[in-house]
């Protein structure tokens, strides 16, 4: 995206007549208030985590991110999202698939329901997981008997992750294919090819990028998780703790040092998240911009075919 | 016959039939080019052929076979698709090798199609190239190299040279018309343009509204069209309100029909200056339109309106003269079919009443 | 031949249908309507009792306003943002146009505990609020700030396709019939970006009313006063009361419900007319 923005940008602002553009100095004023309520609500927030997270020294960071409860709870987040993003990626390609490469009824239906996950709020999340399998719940007694554990424990854990993540790598997908078109499948269909080869062959190199940012934007949800997870899990140390409910109990024991330097490996990875953003934009207007400069007429054909 | 089509039905959901009871036939060899105005229906017809579209109802047969339940995959059909629909992720040996290695044909057998599709192209050389770095003539040769790599026996193509930019276009439809005859591949073209069709194909199939207006040769669809649609649409043509009132003509047609004329059957000059002045009758010139090869004359007369071709070694016109007209030949609209009729005065120089 | 109409070209849509409704309908479906369900099995005046006392009327009024009011901030920063993104050149723009994406991807937990310790009163700003008797954290302020951290970038990235897709030619056309930039502005840009704005807000909007890990670190979550409906239903949770935790969740999942068609409807709106035009 910010490569589109520069090419839209007139080389020099100032080389336009007066009163087309704002005037420079209102120029100067908007862009001065727009950075200082970015840096207020944003950029302050972000780099204060870093500060308290070495405020007590190097020392004190290393102890706070390598003590057993910090490890394993960075290893129930890793496992969680191994499983949660994998499960969910899956359903996105399906579900892109389906959307995109075929009409039926109640098409736009299932849209709607494919995005309900994220218009429920994280506690009510995790709560419906509890109406389920907990004690008191649908299948509580079920499960009781069979001393199979879900609440408070890593299936629910997990379940709600999977819940809260579920529409991520789908919503991706789904305008990016609609913009591809079927075109490229239909070549492939009469060039022979099975629906196997097509997808793997033809679909699959088209979208590895949107899937790959799709895939990461999943990932950061699954290990960032609060309000869905502390519902379901049962906040025992060393065994249903996440990373981010380590934070909150860090926190809560006023060991404030050591919960900033915990919450700054999240920030890394929100970080990485953003760069990945970055770079999958940079390549896709890249590539956009090259299909699209030496044959203008294919462009607008292509916008049509789009429609 | 290699392709045979019999009473093909489409309709998009609940819409006006896309195609519409249609069919034809076409001989091993040939070069057709389907022909209609936009939204016609010709990429339906395209697509079923294809694969790509189920009939609602009729019969595609090849070779005598009925191919209605075969998948794409299994039909052997070429297909180059409007805006190409190249592989974008693959350089232009991939994308035309692709048909060959999902045939699991061996590496050398492969490379060595691909070199010779690709010189056949004019591509050599650029098969490392990916279709963004290529131009817009280049990507279609590539798709057409795509198409025939996995050499199928009937080779479709959606609006081929539609993308395209007009200059280049004109080489390229001459360039795939030697290369489509040298090739004795059966194939069907789709295009909206009639220079185009007439152009480049064999024979013609023009469609509208879905339905099969007309089969033939360029040449015989031009001169003798059955249907005042294809009639109107092949060549350059005007529809007379009064056709009853020109000379020659009065009794020929009935008063309230129409009739088409074209402008090259129409003579517009000085006294002496036409081939059967008693045929012709007077007329002022309306507006001059310079054609680059000929002049074209708006002249008006007796409740018509008509164009007619001039040369340009004549003495030249101006706005507002008289002059004498002659049309040569009509094609009267009779309901749904057209009949072409000639001046009848000019077979008759003596008339009766001399 | 039988069946024509349904046969389909490309191959795979019963696996990936089936995949996706099966799939859907187990994760999704299934445990919300675990939530109807329960709610069906309360009496009408239990139901009315659990969502009609005082003090879970106060959280959803807190909810609701501070969502409200951050949306709306929003609404007036976030174009503006995005604007500034759009159309001006200044050093760090690409770095400043990822960071706009940070709260989506900072865990919210995160974001809550730096919110409380900058606009705590011993904090970076709230050291300096604090003279002025300006009290942010452990107030509906601190909510309202949190909440604008979270709905942001909802609003900069629905209105920011736009602006880049608005012709400069329809404003230069503006100039020539003799308008000047403000007049410009209000009658020919403002115009364009309204139907992004509306789905930006609502988006921002609906998710400041569930949000829950960014607000309880800094709501202070004293009941009646900063206690957010989502924190309610945590709380009845932990004290087994399910079926007070279960009625709240119920009129918040049919809020959302509604928030999510009325978005889906802006957004259908403003495809639609891009399609006429």
């Amino acid at each position: 995206m910010a490569g589109m923005i520069t090419a839209h940008l007139s080389p020099e602002g100032s080389a336009r007549p007066r009163h087309i553009d704002e005037s420079p100095l209102a120029r100067r004023l908007l862009i001065g208030l727009a950075l200082l309520f970015l840096a207020l609500v944003v950029f302050i927030p972000l780099v204060s985590i870093f500060i308290e997270a070495f405020r007590k020294g190097l020392a004190l960071y290393g102890a706070a991110i390598t003590e057993p409860y910090a490890l394993s709870a960075l290893r129930l987040t890793l496992l969680t999202a191994a499983i949660a993003v994998p499960l969910n990626t899956l359903f996105g390609l399906a579900a892109a698939w389906a959307i995109t490469k075929f009409r039926f009824r109640g098409k736009n239906v299932l849209i709607t329901l494919i995005d309900l996950p994220f218009a429920v709020s994280p506690i009510i999340s995790g709560l419906i997981f509890v109406l389920l399998f907990g004690a008191q719940g649908f299948f509580g007694p079920w499960l009781d008997e069979r001393g199979i554990q879900i609440i408070f424990a890593l299936p629910g854990i997990v379940l709600a992750t999977v819940f809260v993540t579920f529409p991520f790598v789908a919503r991706e997908l789904i305008p990016l294919m609609q913009s591809q078109g079927s075109q490229e499948e239909e070549a492939a269909a009469t060039l022979g090819a099975s629906g196997w080869q097509m997808f793997r062959r033809v679909t699959l190199p088209n979208i590895k990028w949107g899937l790959f940012y799709g895939m990461i934007l999943c990932n950061a949800r699954a290990t960032g998780e609060f309000g869905a997870v502390s519902v379901v899990s049962g906040h025992i140390r060393g065994q249903t703790n996440t990373l981010p409910l380590h934070i909150e109990i860090l926190y809560n024991e006023y060991q404030f040092s050591a919960s900033f330097a915990v919450a700054s490996l999240l920030v890394l990875l929100a970080l990485v998240t953003l760069l990945a953003k970055s770079a999958v934009e940079w390549r896709t207007s890249r590539a956009m911009a090259a299909t699209q400069q030496p044959d203008p007429l294919a462009r607008e054909g292509g916008a049509n075919h789009a429609h | 016959m290699h392709i045979e089509v019999k009473r093909l039905n489409k309709t998009f959901g609940a819409g006006t039939p896309a195609v519409d009871d249609v069919s034809f036939g076409i001989a091993r060899g040939r070069l057709i080019g389907l022909l209609g105005p936009s939204g016609g229906g010709k990429s339906t017809l395209l697509r079923m052929l294809a694969g790509l579209e189920y009939p609602d109802s009729g019969e595609i047969r090849i070779n005598g076979q009925r191919v209605n339940e075969l998948a794409p995959q299994q039909r052997g059909i070429g297909f180059v698709f409007q805006h190409y629909a190249l592989f974008r992720h693959m350089n232009v040996y991939d994308n035309i090798a692709f048909g060959l290695t999902i045939k699991k044909e061996k590496k050398t057998v492969i490379a060595a199609r691909v070199r010779e599709l690709l010189a056949l192209t004019g591509l050599s050389g650029l098969e490392k190239r990916y279709p963004n770095q290529l131009s817009g003539g280049q990507r279609q040769r590539v798709a057409f190299a795509r198409a025939l790599a996995p050499r199928p026996e009937l080779l479709l193509l959606d609006e081929p040279f539609a993308a395209i930019d007009a200059k280049v276009r004109k080489e390229l439809r001459t360039w795939l018309k030697q290369l489509i005859s040298q090739l004795g591949i059966t194939s069907i073209f789709v295009t909206h343009d009639q220079d185009e069709a007439v152009e480049v194909a064999d024979e013609m199939l023009i469609l509208q509204r879905g339905r099969l207006e007309q089969q033939g040769a360029p040449q015989t669809v031009y001169e003798r069209p059955q249907t005042p649609f294809v009639a109107s649409f092949i060549g350059h043509s005007r529809t007379l309100e009064a056709p009853q009132r020109l000379r020659g003509f009065d009794g020929a047609v009935t008063a309230g029909g129409s009739a088409i004329v074209r402008p090259e059957f129409v003579e517009a000059g000085l006294e002496g200056e036409l081939s059967h002045p008693s045929a012709s009758e007077p007329g002022t010139v309306r507006h001059l339109f310079f054609r680059g090869t000929h002049l074209e004359v708006e002249v008006e007369l007796d409740g018509n309106r008509l164009l007619a071709n001039r040369p340009l070694d004549r003495p030249p016109l101006q706005v507002g003269d008289c002059v004498q007209v002659l049309v040569h030949r009509l094609y009267v609209v009779e309901g749904e079919t057209v009949r072409l009729l000639d001046n009848p005065l000019k077979h008759d120089p003596f008339p009766v009443h001399i | 031949m039988k069946g024509s109409k349904s046969r389909r070209v490309l191959p795979g849509f019963g696996l990936s249908m089936g995949v996706v409704i099966f799939y859907l309908g187990l994760v999704v479906l299934l445990p919300i309507a675990g939530v109807f369900i329960k709610t069906a099995g309360m009496s009408l005046s239990d139901f009315w009792a659990a969502v009609s006392n005082p003090r879970v009327l106060a959280s959803y009024r807190i909810s609701f306003l501070t969502a409200f009011v951050a949306a709306a901030v929003n609404l007036i920063f976030g174009p503006l943002i995005a604007w500034v993104l759009v159309r001006y050149r200044f050093p760090g723009k690409k770095v400043i146009d990822s960071l706009v994406d940070l709260p989506f991807a900072l865990p919210t937990a995160v974001a809550g505990i730096a919110l409380t310790s900058i606009y705590a009163p011993s904090g970076w700003i709230g050291q300096w609020l604090a003279p002025l008797g300006i009290k942010v954290a452990y107030t509906p302020l601190g909510i309202m700030i949190a909440l604008i951290f979270i709905g942001l970038p909802f609003i900069v990235r629905t209105v920011q396709p736009v602006i880049q897709e608005l012709e400069r030619e329809t404003e230069e056309a503006a100039v020539m019939l003799g308008a000047y930039r403000l007049r410009t502005l209000r009658r020919v840009v403002v115009p364009e970006l309204v139907p992004a704005m509306l789905t930006g807000f609502a988006m921002a909007f609906a998710r400041g009313i569930g949000e829950y890990g960014s607000v309880v670190f800094i709501s202070g979550n004293m009941p009646m006063r900063t206690e957010i409906a989502p924190l309610l239903i945590r709380t009845k949770l932990e004290q087994y009361d399910y079926a007070g935790a279960t009625a709240i969740a119920m009129v918040m999942l049919i809020i959302s419900f509604a928030m999510l068609l009325a978005i889906n409807y802006l957004q259908w709106r403003a495809s639609r007319r891009v399609v006429m035009e």
